[in-house]
């Protein structure tokens, strides 16, 4: 009890001195702390908005840009990720000897260099390796490769396309209810139904015919070398390429990692035993080895994907426009408000962070319960 | 014959016949390993391809058409060869290892370094002779290297912004972790612990650090410190970055040590609360020794990410390795020599952390053999 | 001072604390234990005293000078690892002002964002970096611009093959740009003003802009324009580049400081202001020692060399502080031509830098 009055005593009392401080400092200089200057214009572009944005729209909305692109990033990032750590992972273990050497080198050699080094190295051999978007790699001149980015055409929807839109929401409940529904009949009789293939078929084919009924309500608009750029059709930047890919390939190394030793924690008796029983090997790894060894992959995997999230920060070095980027950049640097600014940022972090450790503590709760 | 066709032997091993050829030596060893089954097989050609396709381009510009010798000016590499300029390299080696210390004082760094090991040495392996009176200098060191590194009391004072290089980053990584330690055994006690105000700020703070990105409060420090304290307070922004990163890596470091002290089973805080041993008393003597015993990989790892997000320091202004590089970048005899200073820096890097992740593992195995809680 | 008014503020705390809990002799003892400690702590990092900040400066025995972290001409180290510069060169004016020396300074290299909270946080004790001298940073973020040493403005660079002559052409073009300057407000304000659309791509220094420049990420690099000779002298074949004729912004770079403290003001400014004189007057690092020794017929030089008056006191400066200050670093020319000039790599004109004499901009009050 003592103790802890004496921690709160002099937790308070380095919170009231900086407090006071900063008040004090700020009085000092005549500045006032406020975030009125959220609603002033931001006088400044930015080249990947997903949302309407201009240099005359606001600081919040240059924030909320920013925002809009850090998640891009780490969405992007952590699918990538997990596929790249698993392949890696699975490689890892192959009995080949020059994928399971070539595999442990790229995860070492991944590991062991700071990320940001890989983000300005990435960066540095896409615009320094791809041609000019005039001798852009184009693949039927539908998509192209080039230094300023990679473009794919960008689908234009016409209103009819919302039927589209529901035709597949009905196939995706439709799915779930075969599949409950072919769950049961195993379980009672024992009998397998090709549930993937169906469901494959059901979620693919029923939007398409819709798509297809309605007579095709989309167009595809294709990016034009016009000028000095494309024009049209989606562009995915450098930046956020080589962003996303060093982000991805790092973390992915740290999960090839938790992957492998993942399937190795899981007993050798247990494939013996699925081998015993005359379970087929693909099946074994799928039903015997993986949700157990998804157990011990998933927690530290979900702090991967919040390292991944955090490390997009970095994406300052190569000029992204991420959160950072925006409100805790240029932003700040325009305004000259670097208080306000910055708590912005933090907790922007702290409520992504937050939120992923509390899906991962749900996570956790929820294997736990399955364990019994 | 019929003995012969028995076959009470393994393949390859009789005594009277030599092995078949597909079995041992090279061709053995390359069935086995390489061409075991036809998936095998077309992995095994495409990665030969891959490295074919990769290996020879990276050979040839980085030795066969490079140039290693002491130049002044990129142009001067131009003239003989198109591959990379290590020249860069060689004319800013001194920089990229001590950044801007004095040239007369470098021997204080030297010395410095290459105490740290032997103050290291005690810490990470258990038999080595003398350790007792070497735990001893392991803990007069840190005050040993402030005063070499900083000057005072009669040596001559060199300013932080004079520090910079490989010196920076080890300096930044060894600090923050060193002082963070105690910090986060507190931590991970107050998370621990059953008062709930101690243990609701503890999460607090950890979760606040591990929360958000280094970067962030790197911005804090540089831009924000100086507003929480007293109005004219001075002081440096190394110190200012260090206290950030030991804020830091004390939230890693107490996650860490809590995974150690969950292993730890309930019966041995029952076992030294039956002995009667005051809360200290327990902690110091039953709980924490096994606690940080279990954590040291996870501390060296915790390590060897602190030592890579030194890099970052580059971006408040602070002079590490990529810091130097783009000052010498910014000198015009140099511009546009960036892949040879990157890809040399994530040497430097690969290097050092390879090493440490391999003392990690040693350790890992180590204590696996040991009493660990399964 | 200033500590004490925060150990009356702990204290009142404790005392509080203290009332509250006084059947706690445990307590009592801890928490004034504590209270010693927090003071102690705070007192470990130094004040600044209520003095002016030259005394503070001259107590401290060196000059505390901001600079840029790396560029062509303004801030760079050589190979020995001393800054350089024509920046850093103010820097090394000053301090040979206060003490004689030019030596006697330490620099800290600051970024676009920190520049000014450093500068604010009395970090440093002034800013020679590249700083554009505008309305919003003078007055509302407090700062104290001293003049300019540089008349700079924004331009293009654009490979020749692209065959623009304008910049009104460039409708459409990814145009790089460094980060944390007034560049990226007038390029938003030059195309939005022109009806023009472009891809902006941000970076955070100028070697890297350079580097995305080349390797064709982008069509077009827009900065200041001295930082375009750098970068246009610094390429392979120079003859490949062209700067556009527009200039979208006036970009006057100088000295600054913060708020607060005027005669520390006056003698950067006055630093900077008789580096000009000399140029004008014909005063270089190699003739200032001879003319300082003879009377000269000019009244203001035998001011300046401290022979004439009470100058250099009334700058609570040496007499002779205008000499140190150029023998030092030499004039405005000089330095100039040094980091700068037709015979370096950079290769600049004086252009609208030269002396208003040479109908220039480059003007200094009288020293009278």
């Amino acid at each position: 009890m003592i103790i802890q009055i004496i921690v709160v005593i002099i937790v308070l009392s380095l919170l009231g001195f900086f407090i006071r401080n900063t008040v004090n400092n700020l009085e000092a200089l005549g500045a006032e702390v406020g975030y009125g200057f959220l609603f002033n214009p931001s006088n400044y572009d930015i080249n990947q908005h997903l949302i309407e944005y201009s240099s005359r729209s606001t600081h919040l909305r240059a924030t909320m840009v920013g925002l809009i692109n850090t998640g891009l990033v780490a969405v992007v990032g952590i699918v990538l990720a997990t596929l790249i750590g698993f392949v890696a992972g699975v490689l890892r273990l192959s009995s080949n000897f020059l994928v399971n050497r070539l595999a442990y080198i790229f995860v070492e050699f991944t590991r062991n260099v700071p990320v940001l080094l890989w983000i300005l190295l990435w960066h540095g051999v896409l615009i320094h390796s791809l041609p000019h978007p005039r001798q852009a790699i184009t693949i039927y001149d539908v998509t192209f490769l080039a230094n300023r980015g990679f473009y794919v055409p960008k689908p234009l929807l016409d209103p009819l396309f919302w039927l589209v839109a529901i035709a597949a929401v009905v196939a995706i409940i439709g799915a779930v209810i075969f599949s409950k529904y072919a769950k049961r009949k195993q379980e009672l009789t024992g009998e397998q139904l090709p549930v993937i293939w169906i469901n494959s078929a059901l979620i693919v084919f029923v939007p398409l015919l819709v798509f297809w009924l309605t007579g095709t309500p989309a167009t595809l608009e294709m990016p034009v070398f016009e000028g000095f750029n494309f024009k049209g059709g989606i562009v995915l930047s450098p930046e956020f390429i080589a962003l996303t890919l060093a982000l991805a390939v790092y973390t992915g190394a740290f999960i090839a990692e938790i992957v492998r030793a993942g399937i190795l924690s899981v007993s050798h008796g247990q494939t013996e035993a699925a081998y015993a029983l005359g379970v087929k090997p693909s099946w074994t790894m799928r039903l015997v080895i993986l949700p157990q060894a998804l157990r011990v992959v998933v927690p530290p995997m979900i702090s991967q994907y919040l390292n991944l999230t955090k490390n997009s920060s970095l994406a300052i070095a190569v000029g992204y426009m991420d959160v950072v980027a925006t409100i805790g950049g240029i932003s700040l640097n325009q305004t000259g408000r670097a208080l306000e600014c910055m708590s912005i940022v933090l907790l922007i972090y702290l409520c992504l962070s937050l939120s992923i450790s509390a899906f991962m503590n749900f996570y956790n709760k929820r294997i736990s319960l399955v364990e019994r | 014959m019929a003995e012969l066709n028995k076959q009470d032997y393994e393949p390859g091993t009789h005594v009277d016949l030599a092995p078949p050829v597909s079995q041992v030596g090279i061709t053995g060893w390359m069935r086995k390993n390489l061409f075991s089954t036809p998936t095998n097989v077309v992995l095994t050609i495409l990665t030969i391809y891959f490295l074919y396709k990769v290996i020879p381009p990276v050979l040839n510009w980085a030795f066969i058409d490079a140039v290693f010798s002491d130049l002044d000016h990129r142009n001067e590499c131009r003239e003989i060869a198109g591959g990379a300029c290590w020249a860069v390299v060689r004319a800013r080696l001194e920089q990229f290892i001590y950044g801007f210390y004095p040239e007369h004082l470098r021997w204080r760094v030297n010395l410095t370094f290459v105490l740290m090991f032997v103050a290291l040495l005690p810490l990470l392996y258990d038999n080595v002779p003398k350790r007792k009176y070497l735990l001893w200098f392991s803990l007069i060191y840190p005050f040993f290297a402030f005063f070499m590194l900083w000057g005072g009391l009669g040596l001559e004072d060199v300013e932080s912004a004079k520090m910079g290089g490989f010196m920076l980053t080890v300096l930044i990584g060894m600090t923050g972790i060193v002082v963070s330690l105690p910090l986060g055994i507190a931590l991970s006690l107050g998370r621990h612990s059953s008062a709930p105000i101690i243990k609701v700020l503890s999460v607090w703070y950890i979760e606040f650090f591990r929360g958000v990105p280094l970067i962030t409060l790197l911005f804090v420090a540089s831009t924000l410190l100086n507003y929480f304290m007293p109005p004219g307070t001075h002081f440096d922004l190394l110190l200012r970055v260090i206290i950030m990163v030991i804020l830091f890596a004390a939230a890693y470091i107490a996650e860490v040590i809590r995974g150690g002290l969950a292993a730890i089973p309930k019966g041995q805080f029952e076992a030294a609360d039956a002995l009667g041993l005051s809360y200290a008393k327990s902690m110091r003597l039953i709980i924490l020794p096994q606690a940080l015993k279990i954590s040291i990989p996870g501390i060296v790892n915790t390590f060897i990410g602190l030592y890579k997000d030194t890099t970052l320091v580059v971006i408040v202004g602070l002079l590490d390795p990529l810091g130097i590089s783009r000052a010498t970048l910014a000198d015009s005899s140099w511009q546009g020599l960036s892949t040879e200073l990157y890809i040399f820096i994530a040497l430097g890097f690969f290097i050092s952390c390879f090493a440490m992740s391999r003392y990690s593992l040693y350790l890992e195995r180590k204590l696996d053999t040991g009493h660990r809680v399964k | 001072m200033q500590v004490g008014k925060y150990q009356l503020f702990v204290a009142t705390i404790f005392v509080g604390m203290e009332t509250q809990l006084n059947n706690e002799v445990k307590i009592m003892r801890l928490t004034k234990y504590l209270s010693i400690v927090v003071a102690v702590l705070a007192l470990g990092v130094s004040g600044v005293s209520s003095a002016g900040m030259l005394d503070d400066i001259k107590a401290r025995g060196h000059l505390q000078c901001g600079i840029n972290t790396g560029l062509t001409g303004f801030a760079f180290t050589d190979d020995a690892g001393n800054w350089q510069g024509f920046d850093v060169a103010l820097c090394q004016a000053v301090a040979a002002a206060v003490f004689g020396d030019a030596s006697a300074v330490k620099y800290t290299n600051l970024t676009g964002k920190t520049r000014f909270p450093s500068l604010n946080a009395g970090e440093v004790d002034m800013l020679s970096r590249n700083t554009t001298w505008t309305y919003s940073r003078d007055v509302d973020l407090k700062m104290t611009f001293l003049g300019v040493n540089y008349y700079d403005g924004q331009g293009f660079i654009v490979p020749a093959a692209l065959g623009v002559t304008s910049a009104t052409q460039l409708d459409g073009a990814s145009v790089c740009i460094q980060t944390g300057t007034t560049t990226e407000l007038n390029l938003a304000d030059f195309f939005r003003g022109n009806n023009m659309n472009y891809e902006p791509v941000p970076i955070e220094t100028n070697e890297e802009a350079r580097n995305s420049y080349l390797a064709g990420r982008c069509d077009v690099y827009t900065t200041d324009r001295s930082g375009l000779a750098a970068t246009r002298a610094s390429l392979d074949n120079p003859q490949d580049h062209v700067v556009l004729p527009e200039i979208i912004s006036k970009e006057p770079l100088g000295p600054v400081v913060r708020h607060g403290d005027d005669e520390w003001a006056d003698i950067v400014r006055w630093t900077l202001n008789v580096i000009i004189i000399a140029e004008e007057k014909g005063i270089t690092s190699e003739n200032v020692a001879a003319m300082a020794a003879e009377v000269q017929k000019d009244a203001e030089l035998n001011r300046m060399f401290g022979t004439e008056g009470e100058y250099g006191a009334m700058l609570g400066l040496s007499a002779d502080w205008v000499v140190n200050v150029i023998s030092a670093v030499g004039n405005y020319g000089e330095i100039f031509e040094k980091y700068l000039g037709v015979n370096t790599d950079i290769g600049l004109e004086r252009g609208v830098n030269a002396l208003w004499t040479d109908g220039g901009l480059i003007y200094s009050p009288p020293y009278r």
